[in-house]
């Protein structure tokens, strides 16, 4: 490395960068170089490809839902079938890759955070695959909601650190990984699940990600012949979002669409939509669309999904609102969760909430198209972790 | 010359060490901490950081998070701080005072607005924790056009070459984060610290002050014979926390600061 101080790159327009505290700096750029130099290294792509390949299970199906579609009417809808890898989601696609980053450069050690627990699952099993030691950050309200993951991380050998501090959630999880890893920036590789975080995470998760649109892309033009009008994926930090984007985003006739979580609802002041509802801001590293108040202080955000329950998105995402290339709309948790019933009844796959909201915007979109047309949806990771949330919220409704 | 380059001038020729006070604005309330800064200085804090409260505080440990939490329920924000800078400004003409915080409070307050409003009441320069060199492009210029300086963070990760870059650069003062880790009273220090800060003061063009765990007049003197000036904060927060009423509070922080200062001046 030189003494120059480059200046901003990882930037997204106006997004994006590196605020972080001057400690984790040399990390950050040490990270950037590692991570180009595998990048263009045939070696590391090739394990990138055979893991994916013979661990994760790659590549995932690309599934006309005829039932679905005939219930909507209109356009027929593809799900690509990203809860039919490893671990049940997209997530462990990212995990992967970071896991062989890390070994790469002698880092032992991988933190995580985690909302739902999908992300921590994901890296508890890659630091068990590459013998890493494992620490995960997950709120104490949160372990209390996901039980099963929390115990599934700890039986792949990983240590779930409850985090008590803020609301105790995702975004307070992320606060502790990052306070570990000032502490521990020599010998630990933090796995970043998502889109967001100090620059190069955002564009190395996305790289990790992108084999969802790349397959995807290739899949749809053997079946169909023709690419689909929209592709549409659920939006927290938004890494399948960018995942599958990624394959069609030189495709201008293509439309993108975001699906944020809009909670109770965007005018109820308790949702998590941070496009559609919030304000340029920086947190976590990185300036992007966040829920926060006047002041600059973050809103706690809310969603009957975990994995979407986070007060910001990825800025390569806000950049793609602003320059229109993507468009971004909101589902609440009504809406998630009748996507959700919809999806099991009528195609026998049980999705995870974070993925009903992007079926639910497909459900709406499909019917605005002639039915020689077809939309594509990332159905991003399996409902089974899940359960306790949709039977809590259908009883919910009765009383 | 500006406050901090005369505070810093006047500590040298006095042959000691600047005391540098953290305080958490607000914690429990902005009027206690009106009090508070005066007691501090005429104790002989001769600089003094104002935390702006953020409800993510990522660079810091438990006890300033629990501050931060205390001063955002006691309804403090930068509006309040600022009036309250403008009385400390009269009762302490002479004291540097800089803002202490993390960006996204500033961006939403306005960096420009921010920082006219900074020249006006008084205060001498920002530290924003989480905007390292490469974003400060944003920031730097604005607080230069009103007089005002970014203090510069070095960290013990900080490579050398980055180092000179970062020095090259630096106004007011270098602050020194003597550990890997986060904010938060420590028992014990790196024992390469004082090799570490020795290095850092040799090619400062300005004086280095070190932070992070450092709590006693021990800790202070050991680390004060290497740097220009130490930089107290969540020990200040625990004594204050540990008293019975305000005034108890008052008497136990000009105490601490006392023994620091004594500390600093053998």
């Amino acid at each position: 490395m030189t003494g120059q101080i480059e200046q901003p790159i990882g930037h997204y327009g106006p997004y994006g960068g590196r605020y972080v505290a001057e400690t984790l700096m040399p990390a950050l750029l040490e990270l950037e170089q590692a991570y180009l130099e595998a990048w263009c290294d045939p070696a590391f792509r090739k394990e990138f490809c055979d893991t994916l390949r013979d661990y994760v299970g790659r590549p995932t199906p690309l599934y006309l839902a005829k039932g679905l579609t005939e219930h909507c009417g209109g356009a027929k809808i593809y799900l690509k079938r990203e809860d039919l890898n490893h671990t049940g989601a997209h997530k462990i696609n990212n995990t992967v890759g970071q896991a062989l980053l890390a070994r790469r450069m002698g880092k032992p050690r991988l933190i995580a955070e985690t909302g739902a627990g999908m992300h921590g699952v994901a890296t508890a099993t890659v630091a068990a695959r590459f013998g890493l030691k494992c620490d995960v950050f997950m709120g104490a309200e949160d372990i209390e909601r996901q039980q099963p993951n929390v115990q599934r991380m700890q039986l792949l050998g990983a240590r779930v650190v409850p985090v008590t501090c803020g609301s105790a959630t995702l975004k307070d999880a992320m606060n502790e990984a990052l306070r570990d890893w000032v502490a521990t920036v020599r010998d630990t590789f933090y796995v970043i699940g998502t889109v967001a975080g100090p620059h190069p995470y955002p564009d190395m998760v996305k790289k990790f990600q992108a084999v969802i649109g790349q397959e995807s892309r290739r899949q749809i033009l053997d079946r169909e012949g023709s690419l689909p009008r929209q592709v549409i994926a659920c939006v927290g930090g938004g890494s399948n979002a960018l995942g599958i984007f990624e394959g069609f985003i030189q495709d201008r006739e293509v439309a993108l669409l975001g699906v944020e979580a809009a909670g109770l609802g965007l005018d109820s002041g308790r949702h998590a939509a941070s496009i559609s509802g919030g304000s340029i801001g920086v947190l976590h590293g990185n300036k992007t669309y966040l829920l926060q108040n006047q002041g600059g202080q973050i809103q706690v955000s809310h969603s009957i999904s975990a994995g979407l329950d986070y007060p910001g998105v990825g800025p390569e995402h806000a950049h793609l609102h602003d320059s229109g290339r993507a468009e971004y709309c909101a589902v609440d948790d009504r809406q998630a969760v009748d996507a959700f019933q919809a999806l099991c009844r009528l195609e026998g796959i049980i999705p995870a909430l974070e993925s009903a909201h992007a079926v639910a915007a497909a459900m709406r979109r499909a019917p605005e198209y002639p039915s020689s047309d077809h939309i594509m949806v990332n159905l991003s990771g399996r409902g089974d972790k899940d359960m306790a949330s949709v039977v809590d919220y259908l009883e919910s409704l009765k009383t | 010359m500006n406050r901090i380059d005369n505070m810093f001038a006047k500590c040298r020729a006095e042959g000691r060490k600047a005391l540098i006070m953290f305080v958490s604005a607000g914690d429990p309330s902005l009027a206690f901490t009106r009090r508070l800064v005066p007691a501090l200085v005429e104790a002989g804090a001769d600089l003094i950081e104002l935390g702006v409260p953020f409800s993510d505080p990522m660079a810091d440990g438990p006890t300033i998070q629990a501050a931060s939490e205390r001063a955002l329920a006691g309804g403090a924000n930068l509006e309040g701080i600022l009036e309250m800078a403008e009385g400390l400004r009269r009762d302490c003409p002479e004291t540097p005072m800089v803002l202490f915080s993390y960006y996204n409070v500033v961006l939403q307050y306005g960096v420009e607005r921010l920082a006219a409003a900074s020249a006006r009441l008084g205060i001498d320069g920002w530290l924003l924790v989480d905007v390292p060199p490469e974003e400060e492009g944003e920031v730097v210029p604005i607080l230069e056009q009103h007089g005002l300086v970014k203090i510069s963070l070095l960290a013990p990760t900080t490579p050398p070459e980055r180092m000179a870059e970062i020095l090259r650069r630096a106004k007011g003062f270098v602050y020194y984060i003597t550990v890997a880790g986060v904010t938060g009273a420590r028992l014990e220090l790196p024992e390469d610290l004082a090799e570490h800060l020795a290095a850092v003061r040799e090619r400062s063009p300005v004086p280095v002050a070190a932070g992070f765990g450092v709590s006693s007049p021990e800790q202070a003197r050991m680390v004060g014979g290497q740097a220009d000036g130490v930089i107290v904060g969540s020990r200040l927060i625990n004594v204050i926390q540990e008293a019975a009423d305000e005034e108890g509070a008052l008497q136990k922080a000009r105490e601490l600061v006392r023994s620091l200062a004594a500390a600093l001046a053998e």
